[in-house]
């Protein structure tokens, strides 16, 4: 039988309540049982980074979690984004230099790009490529993305 | 805004700008549904059992227990599918396997259930008994006499090959011999041009497996309505021609199949054959009657996807002293896999790159495509041209060096003008070829550096640094690929002027929705913002045959083109009946029907829109198609075009090797793209990067190791995609050649950027180090044991039929 447990925590800024088998894992309750899709399966081992969110500001691989992690936690997923100013500018950046494509990498690159900019808003490119070491992309060699977390931090030198 | 009111509009032109992508808002914000997000209410959950044995026969299937598990609807094997049709280029496999696997992805067993969890738990319940077969592991041992069959013929009773009737598909009748397919293609006299060579080289090159690493999963959701009509949610990339395929499974009429293509997680060739998933996951619906949706783990991505074709190939060269090149004979054999999927055909590719990147007055090119019972090859961006560049790219460097000739002035002497017509009949209309070569040398610097860098190889330190040149023949102006090369278009103009672009060609993320837009918009000055593409479902959309080939920007540009005329057309034969003038006399600018000399604008757009939608004779709904050009097909010799336009590129890498570790630091990649005209500079660029770090991975990261049938490496964790602080600084340039046939004079681009990269950094290694290596990957480990003379060169014996 499966054991099940309830959590509390706070999504994008709204608490929530759910009742979740303890087995369960972070990303698929979010996209399974609250339906946010716009975090991202991309190999459920922690390599590749689209399901990254933040916990309690910090940024996590959410395949990595179990659901019950959640519990007291403050969570913010690509959907809570919409609320920051400064991650609305951020994607904004990415559209206007091109750093989309395919797109499946993106949410996890903004989410990323959202801690990088929170911890090192001065980031030079460097910087910027060793904070994004973690996400993978396929389409657009990095490059376009790098540009414009890097248009983004100082309010766009 | 009152037309009394607006300045005077000068032209303004779209092409060559920047143009954000039209989806980039709703990617970057999470709100895209891809097929992974997609959920159809009702709908099953569906996992494939896939074989656990290499080759073996199949002594027993048992699914009672799974059957039987609470939450499982439906439980199949090939015994529940009697009627199966062979799937693949060849014809050669049937999507469940009843009585043999010939590879580790063979699907056995399939399940529906009411979750992924109780689906994978069925799975486990499944009990298969095999009887193991000899293992062929590489292209080698297919081709020894006496080699074990993949696809043996069947036996009647007897024991004899049953007689069957002609043009039976090998998935039934087998095959005499391990061979799937071959490609044999001469022009010349080989044996007098090698005599007239003042320098001959020879030598052996070994291509490694690669996969295409979409970082969306494969995924597709299958249903059934009541009249038994088949909607299909599919990442394909060939919609059209997959419907008719889906259909001859089902053995219904093609109209009664449906594919809709939500956003696509990534392409790069992957989607353009019928996979079996696929095909199992359409019986699972209309056995459960109920939509079922299969989506892959990352593991069975890796372990059921298609790969690059890898391929052992042997290239012999010759040139006279003065540079001239004289011929080039080429042995290859490819590793298929056990079935036949597109990589099969790449040869058909590589050879336009033996016979035709640069002026030889003799090509022999001998290809052995064999089956084995690895993963089975695919398409691929690029084709078979990674792996053809990087035997000829490496050896106009080995030529070069031999005559004494600097690299850049031996390609530059033998390098295609416009206007040309090559051994194989290939006529290049637009080519910038010797721009992109004396641009990217000129931007990297490279005489200088080559100089430098071969002076400094016996410096002190570890760290040596090295340039190295490449270049690249590709189609670019669509692909005969089929009997033809079409697309469709309509075009509504709404009453407020706003355009409904509805088109055959697939968005995958390279931007056709864009690209298309602004091609529209150029010719009716209108924002992109006006423009709605309709663009993934095969009930509203005109026919296509598929985006391949770096093909969309050139058809379908040229269809939306066609159509945005006729609109054009349309509105300004009703703006003169109006306004009492010359239609010749009148534009479109900036949303307005303006006089073409002044500027000066007459009427609103949308005004003049609103207008012709009240009166009664308005029809504002356009419809254009377009195919190739008229151009000389291929004939059986392999000899005549393929494409209306061919893009060109050279690329110049720079590295650091250190010579105590093997490590290659690709630092910097210069590429000069002829792409017949910028249309989105964004968009192209950003293909272009990703090709570029596409192509560097090939080259120094990125191997599927398959040992003896098995796939080891099936994560990113030991699949080493390139990551963010690995990538090269770039420095991308462009030549406008504008193509007569091309859209805004554009041609394709997709494939090229990938191309060079591998044979460039071979050529830039060799310039660090003196050492050539003829194999990739130049993976740390491959580079330190080149260095120190451990390699042994690859060498097979060039397999010709007896
Ligand atoms: S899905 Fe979590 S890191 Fe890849
Ligand atoms: S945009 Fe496609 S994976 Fe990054």
């Amino acid at each position: 039988m499966l054991l099940k447990h309830d959590i509390e925590f706070t999504l994008n800024g709204v608490r929530k309540r759910v009742t979740v088998d303890i087995t369960m894992n972070a990303l698929d309750m979010l996209r399974d049982v609250v339906g946010l899709t716009g975090t991202k399966y991309g190999c459920g081992e922690g390599e590749c980074g689209a399901c990254t969110i933040r916990v309690d500001g910090e940024t996590r691989n959410s395949c990595l979690m179990f659901a019950v992690d959640f519990n007291g936690r403050d969570i913010v997923t690509i959907e809570g984004l919409a609320a920051d100013p400064k991650a609305d500018a951020l994607r904004e950046a990415f559209v206007e230099h091109g750093a989309v494509q395919c797109g499946f990498c993106t949410p996890g690159m903004v989410v990323q790009a959202s801690h990088i900019l929170d911890t090192h808003p001065d980031a030079d490119a460097e910087t910027i490529k060793r904070g994004l070491e973690g996400n993978l992309c396929r389409c657009t060699g990095y490059k376009k993305i790098v540009d414009a977390v890097e248009s983004a931090c100082c309010g766009g030198r | 805004m009152n037309v009394a009111e607006k300045p005077v509009i000068a032209p303004e032109s779209l092409i060559g700008q920047r143009i954000q992508k039209k989806d980039a808002p709703e990617k970057a914000a999470g709100k895209t549904r891809y097929i992974q997000d997609m959920v159809v209410p009702g709908m099953l959950h569906a996992k494939i059992l896939r074989s656990s044995r290499v080759h073996a026969k199949i002594k027993s299937i048992d699914t009672s227990a799974a059957k039987a598990l609470p939450g499982v609807h439906v439980v199949l094997t090939a015994a529940d599918v009697p009627n199966q049709q062979p799937i693949g280029v060849a014809r050669d496999h049937l999507p469940l396997k009843g009585e043999r696997v010939r590879s580790l992805r063979d699907e056995i067993a399939a399940v529906a259930a009411d979750s992924d969890e109780i689906a994978e738990a069925a799975l486990k319940l499944i009990r298969v008994e095999y009887e193991d077969l000899p293992i062929i592991a590489g292209p080698e041992d297919a081709i020894k006499p006496g080699a074990p069959l993949i696809h043996p013929a069947p036996l009647d009773a007897d024991g004899q090959p049953k007689s069957l009737p002609p043009k039976t598909p090998v998935a039934f009748a087998g095959k005499a011999d391990n061979i799937a397919m071959r490609f044999d293609y001469t022009h010349g006299d080989i044996a007098q041009a090698e005599a007239e060579s003042d320098v001959v080289v020879e030598d052996t090159f070994q291509l490694h497996y690669v996969t295409h690493c979409c970082m969306g999963v494969s995924g597709v959701i299958a249903e059934f309505d009541a009249s038994g009509n088949l909607l299909m949610y599919s990442n394909t990339q060939v919609p059209f021609l997959h419907k008719r395929e889906f259909a001859e499974y089902l053995n219904i009429d093609p109209s009664r199949v449906r594919i809709i293509q939500p956003p696509i997680g990534g392409g790069f060739g992957s989607k353009l054959d019928i996979y079996p998933f696929e095909v199992i996951c359409i019986f699972l619906a209309r056995a459960a009657k109920r939509p079922v949706k299969m989506v892959f783990t990352r593991e069975e991505e890796f372990l059921a996807s298609p790969t690059r074709q890898p391929v052992l190939l042997t290239l012999r060269s010759g040139c006279r002293k003065d540079g001239t090149l004289t011929f080039r004979q080429v042995h290859t054999l490819h590793d298929n896999g056990a079935y036949t999927s597109w990589g099969a055909t790449t040869p058909f590719v590589m050879m336009q790159t033996f016979s035709s990147l640069y002026r030889v007055p003799a090509c022999d090119y001998h290809t052995t495509v064999v089956y084995t019972n690895n993963p089975y090859a695919g398409s691929f961006r690029g084709y078979g041209n990674l792996q053809a560049t990087f035997a000829i790219e490496q050896h106009m460097d080995m030529l070069a060096e031999r005559i004494g000739m600097d690299p850049l002035d031996f390609r530059m002497k033998n390098a295609q003008d416009a206007g040309e017509v090559t051994g194989q009949g290939m006529t290049f209309k637009s080519c910038g070829f010797k721009e992109c070569l004396t641009t990217a040398a000129e931007r990297s610097d490279y005489r200088r550096k080559h100089a430098d860098n071969i002076a400094n190889r016996n410096a002190r330190g570890p760290v040596k640094r090295g340039i190295g040149i490449a270049s690249m023949l590709h189609v670019g102006g669509g692909a005969k690929i089929y009997p033809s090369d079409g697309c469709g278009t309509i075009l509504k103009l709404d009453d407020f002027a706003n355009v409904t672009l509805i088109t055959g060609a697939s968005e995958i993320g390279q931007g056709s929705e864009t690209v298309l837009s602004q091609l529209v918009c150029e010719e009716l000055g209108l924002p992109i913002s006006a423009v709605t593409v309709v663009n993934n479902d095969t009930a509203i959309t005109p026919w296509d045959v598929g985006v391949h080939a770096s093909r969309t920007t050139f058809i379908a540009g040229n269809s939306a083109i066609g159509a945005a005329r006729k609109a054009k057309a349309k509105i300004l034969a009703a703006a003169a009946r109006k306004h009492g003038c010359d239609e010749a006399e009148l534009d479109l600018r900036g949303g307005f029907v303006v006089v073409a000399e002044t500027g000066e604008p007459l009427v609103e757009l949308a005004r003049l829109m609103r207008n012709l939608h009240f009166s009664d004779k308005a029809e504002l709904v356009m419809t254009t198609f377009y195919y190739e050009p008229p151009s000389v097909h291929q004939d059986k010799a392999f000899k005549g075009d393929v494409s209306a336009a061919y893009a060109w590129a050279a690329q110049v890498v720079e590295v650091e090797v250190d010579t105590d570790t093997g490590i290659v630091k690709m630092t910097k990649v210069t590429g000069t793209h002829d792409v017949g005209r910028v249309l989105n500079r964004l968009g192209l660029e950003g293909q272009i990067e990703g090709g570029v770090v596409m192509g560097q991975g090939y080259a120094l990261t990125e191997n599927l190791i398959v040992d003896n049938g098995v796939t080891r490496n099936p994560n990113f964790r030991d699949y080493k995609l390139v990551t963010a602080p690995e990538i090269p600084e770039m420095d991308i340039t462009f030549v406008e050649s504008m193509d007569g046939e091309g859209p805004q004079g554009a041609k394709g681009v997709g494939e090229a950027p990938s191309i060079c990269i591998a044979a460039a950094a071979a050529n830039a290694i060799y310039n660090a180090t003196g050492v050539r290596i003829f194999g990739l990957p130049f993976t740390p480990e491959a580079v330190y044991r080149a260095l120190r003379g451990a390699t042994p060169k690859p060498h097979w014996q060039a397999w010709k039929p007896a």
